[in-house]
């Protein structure tokens, strides 16, 4: 069965037909060629499929493609280029944040949400912040001294 | 060339900064490519039926409706591929053993729950699945010995009839005599502890995807393999094609562990598929099926016994290991490579004369285990650093003193133990004195006094070890195994517009070698790290590499690539002084620029290579060399890595979790590339290690069925498992190989398994209890506090 559906993503429209059960992770990879969007597990547990969806992380190996009709998106290729790096990506960047990648563009998104709308300001309320998120590389040290910094930068949330 | 070495020593430049990486642009910006982001024209997808049998015959397969599926193009087994590719074979020179061959789709029988049994090929991998649902295999099940010590006995049902037993591997390692020296000590201790089987779990699941090019009757497989080199040998083989009608690239790879370091039946597959199909084939493993056939990891029990005098110096020790290897016997590294290292490296890193250590390999229905970070060493290092502290407590020592009463010193370098291991001027002892200092061990034991007078469970662990990394052609990395792991090539070439290009038979899959190894090349070079491209990850690159595993690549990649650097350099300098019209010995590069210190006069190296390529006759072509150098490094011997890790933990007396409040790690990897990225690597590996000791098992049924088929259940550390890991890098004398780098990424996994044991034990020492089994899960602690608590009731 197909359906019909428009969604916007990193601010550009798109209008067209889905099987209904279509995943959101493989509509973003494999129909959009957003591969930077990754899967680790396919069951909701590993946070590498992590998008904003309607500027809240979601899960999109859990969700539906046709779900996400009429919805915004963003995902890691909007936070920024390689010659422009967004913020977030800036502080893996200089904190070593990452080392295969693959878990990256999950954690940036999770921790863009987290920003917006968490006070983070002890490293255990960091650590729990990033706790739906695995990384098997990095033992997580450096991805906390990249978010201490981008709290600490933000400041106090209004 | 250790007087030239310790001149570039005295000027660091690049080598030793925190250089940020260059691959992590890319990877930041969703910008990576992995195996599943590449969609060639025409492609297709596999899937894959699997045993749900552990040990069953084939009677028949029935594929039913699946042609029906939409999508579906065709259907294999075994049979329908007999005549397209032959089974790699994992030789070793080993005595009495037998090398299981290793086929894409199972024959005949089956003997694993998880094994592939038929490939669907479809449009979509939706379709390929839907296909898989109607498809039904008729098995006759039969009988297996499940656990490895009834595996072993003479009378077990066989997995592979000809191999004539389950044990295929066998060996004794012995010095002196152990029987005398347990009879005469002081005080013996001895137990039984058991290191449960792992899985690396890699973020990205294997991935495979193999194109056929008609034109050529070449075959290019993209895999997140982290052995491209290997892999290429072992599929040019059993194909039937030579050398360059095949190729293997890994792209970015989402790391390895070592689980993509050996051969797997799908990428066998996807190549035979390919071939046949004269297209696209790719084959991505979901998280089930990584965690279900995966090569996996540990799986031993050792059985040791330590003999100690009334001083607390060591005099022997006694072990009996065996191992449970799965079902095959990997390849390249065959079954010995895990269990023959635990012995190897059981005495640890300790003077001690008398040594007896014996393995056994055992076929069990399972995932053949392979390679995975520390290899071996976690499971000899909890055992011996356990018995270290049963030996310390029983004498009253404190657990640092008998340690550094027994650490190899640097007046014995080398020493040789008694499993034949040569350790060579690493700062054994250093390590040990560095981690306590760094935590104020005294102010830590008072600390956890004051804890346990409070009635709390907290203690102190530490643990001491060293390894061999990046090995030279001395011994192969796995026991007997008939490939070269000892020598690494660099080709390393300048362009006609001053661009460099190094590279390599390494394959990084994010160790961040391309950062490092351009930090190397452009210091040696004296061109900025803008103007290099490391390549790697490609069997095409160079006349022979084998890959990135075994701690190798900083070692052997970073040595060939100063040998080629040097050469290229002199080319370079030789061009500047014939432009320049002074001597060659009058000039030094360095930022590209080549100066000459007379006069101050200068040059780029862009002129000097347009110089050499683009103006024709501008340097005589007797006197012109192209900017080009191929070289290969062996350290041989290769290098020791020490270590001592410090874990402190409590347990909640409640929900019996274990929560790491502190973890420290002193250790000695040589000179630093650069310190960021080893901090990463030991971070890393840390986390690792205390999931092995935490949290992680693969735990089969006696039905031979996987119940830790997800990562609901199958538990790694989350960011909140993990304390902050504080490190002290201790820069002991260069070791013998070029540039003084040694091996490092390994290690973490090594020590903290053992650390955290012997913290939980110290914890729960005034309950008498010991821990003898990893990991120690909420469950297992239960258990010894019940029955110790039942044992003083009674
Ligand atoms: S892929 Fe979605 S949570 Fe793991
Ligand atoms: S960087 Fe590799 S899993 Fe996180």
């Amino acid at each position: 069965m197909t359906h019909a559906m428009t969604l916007t993503v990193n601010g550009l429209t798109y209008t067209g037909v889905v099987d209904a059960r279509l995943l959101l992770s493989d509509f973003l990879r494999h129909e959009l060629g957003l591969t930077g969007t990754h899967v680790g597990c396919e069951h909701g547990v590993c946070g590498a499929c992590t998008i904003l969806l309607d500027g809240r992380s979601a899960r999109s190996c859990l969700t539906l493609a046709i779900q996400a009709d009429g919805a915004t998106i963003e995902t890691v290729e909007g936070l920024g280029r390689m010659s422009d790096l967004g913020r977030v990506q800036q502080a893996f960047r200089d904190h070593h944040g990452l080392q295969c990648g693959f878990c990256t563009p999950g954690f940036l998104m999770t921790i863009t949400d987290m920003l917006r709308h968490h006070s983070l300001d002890s490293d255990a309320e960091i650590r729990e912040a990033l706790s739906g998120n695995i990384c098997r590389c990095t033992g997580y040290q450096h991805i906390v001294d990249a978010v201490r910094e981008l709290a600490r930068e933000r400041g106090p949330l209004k | 060339m250790t007087a030239f070495d310790a001149s570039v020593e005295m000027r660091p430049k690049l080598v030793g900064q925190r250089v940020k990486r260059t691959e992590d642009p890319r990877l930041l910006a969703g910008s990576g490519r992995y195996v599943d982001d590449m969609a060639p024209k025409g492609l297709l997808h596999v899937a894959v039926l699997r045993s749900d049998q552990p040990h069953a015959r084939i009677r028949s397969i029935h594929v039913g409706e699946a042609f029906t599926v939409p999508g579906v193009v065709a259907i294999f087994d075994a049979h329908d591929l007999a005549g397209d590719i032959r089974p790699a074979i994992p030789a070793s020179r080993m005595k009495g053993y037998y090398a299981t061959p290793f086929r894409p789709l199972a024959e005949g029988k089956v003997r694993y729950v998880g094994e592939p049994v038929v490939a669907v090929v479809a449009e979509s991998r939706y379709a390929a699945e839907d296909a898989l649902e109607r498809i039904s295999i008729d098995y006759a099940p039969l009988p297996f010995a499940g656990a490895k010590e009834e595996a072993a006995a003479g009378d077990a049902p066989l997995l592979h009839e000809e191999a004539g037993t389950n044990v295929i591997i066998a060996r004794t390692f012995a010095r002196g005599d152990v029987d005398a020296a347990i009879a005469h000590a002081a005080v013996v201790v001895k137990g039984r502890f058991r290191m449960t089987r792992k899985t690396p779990m890699p973020m990205e699941c294997r991935s495979y995807l193999a194109e056929w090019d008609r034109r050529r009757e070449a075959l290019t497989l993209h895999s997140s393999t982290n052995i491209p080199g290997i892999i290429c040998d072992v599929l040019g083989a059993c194909l039937d094609l030579p050398g360059h009608r095949v190729r293997v690239v890994a792209p970015d790879v989402g790391g390895s562990f070592g689980g993509k370091g050996s051969l797997n039946h799908e990428e066998m597959l996807v190549c035979v598929l390919a071939r046949k199909l004269e297209r696209p084939v790719k084959f991505i493993a979901d998280r089930m099926e990584d965690l279900t056939a995966m090569s996996q990891a540990f799986d031993e029990t050792v059985e040791a016994e330590l003999a100690v005098d009334g001083a607390g110096h060591l005099l022997g020790l006694k072990a009996d290991v065996i191992g449970d290897i799965g079902a095959y016997s990997i390849y390249p590294w065959t079954g010995a490579l895990e269990p023959v290292q635990v012995v190897s490296f059981l005495p640890g890193p300790y003077r001690m004369e008398h040594y007896r250590g014996r393995v056994r390999g055992v076929l069990t229905p399972k995932p053949p285990t392979g390679p995975y970070r520390g290899v071996g060493r976690p499971t000899s290092t909890f055992a011996m650093e356990r018995l270290m502290d049963m030996a310390a407590r029983n004498l009253g020592l404190d657990p640092a003193e008998i340690r550094r009463r027994n650490l190899v010193t640097a007046e014995e370098f080398p020493y040789r133990t008694g499993s034949g291991i040569i350790w060579d001027r690493s700062a054994f002892q250093d390590c040990l004195q560095g981690v306590c200092a760094l935590v104020d061990y005294p102010a830590l034991l008072r600390q956890r006094d004051a804890a346990h007078a409070e009635g709390r469970w907290v203690g102190i662990g530490l643990a001491s070890y060293a390894e061999l990394t990046g090995i030279g052609s001395r011994i192969a990395v796995a026991p007997g195994m008939p490939i070269n792991t000892g020598t690494e090539t660099a080709t390393l070439r300048i362009d006609a517009t001053g661009a460099v290009t190094a590279a390599f038979g390494i394959s990084s899959h994010g160790q961040g070698l391309e950062t490092t190894l351009a930090q190397v090349v452009a210091d040696e070079l004296g061109c900025r790290m803008d103007d290099i491209e490391i390549q790697h990850g490609d069997s095409a690159l160079v006349p022979m590499g084998t890959g990135t595993y075994a701690s190798r690549s900083a070692v052997l990649g970073g040595g060939a690539a100063t040998k080629a650097a040097r050469v290229v350099k002199a080319k370079v300098l030789k061009a500047a002084a014939f432009l320049m019209d002074v001597a060659v010995e009058d000039l030094e590069a360095e930022g590209g620029i080549i100066r000459a210190r007379s006069s101050n006069a200068t040059i780029t190296f862009r002129d000097v290579a347009h110089a050499v390529y683009a103006q024709m006759g501008c340097i005589p072509h007797a006197q012109r060399e192209d900017l080009v150098a191929s070289e290969s490094y062996d350290p041989y011997l290769g290098t020791a890595c020490a270590s001592t890790h410090l874990a402190m933990v409590e347990i909640d007396p409640a929900t019996y979790a274990v929560s790491v409040t502190r973890f420290a790690v002193a250790e000695d990897c040589g000179r630093i590339i650069n310190p960021l990225i080893v901090d990463g690597q030991v971070h890393g590996a840390v986390a690792q290690g205390i999931g092995a000791a935490l949290l992680e098992e693969v735990v089969h049924d006696d039905t031979g069925q996987l119940l830790t088929a997800s990562l609901a259940d199958y538990l790694v550390p989350i960011a909140t498992t993990m304390p902050e890991i504080e490190i002290l890098h201790v820069e002991a004398e260069l070791p013998d190989t070029i540039g003084g780098f040694r091996g490092m990424g390994e290690g973490g996994t090594i020590g903290a398994p053992a650390a955290i044991a012997n913290a939980v034990a110290d914890a729960l020492a005034p309950l008498g209890i010991e821990v003898d089994t990893l990991p120690v899960t909420p469950e297992r602690l239960f258990r010894l506090v019940a029955a110790a608590r039942n044992a003083t009731s009674d």
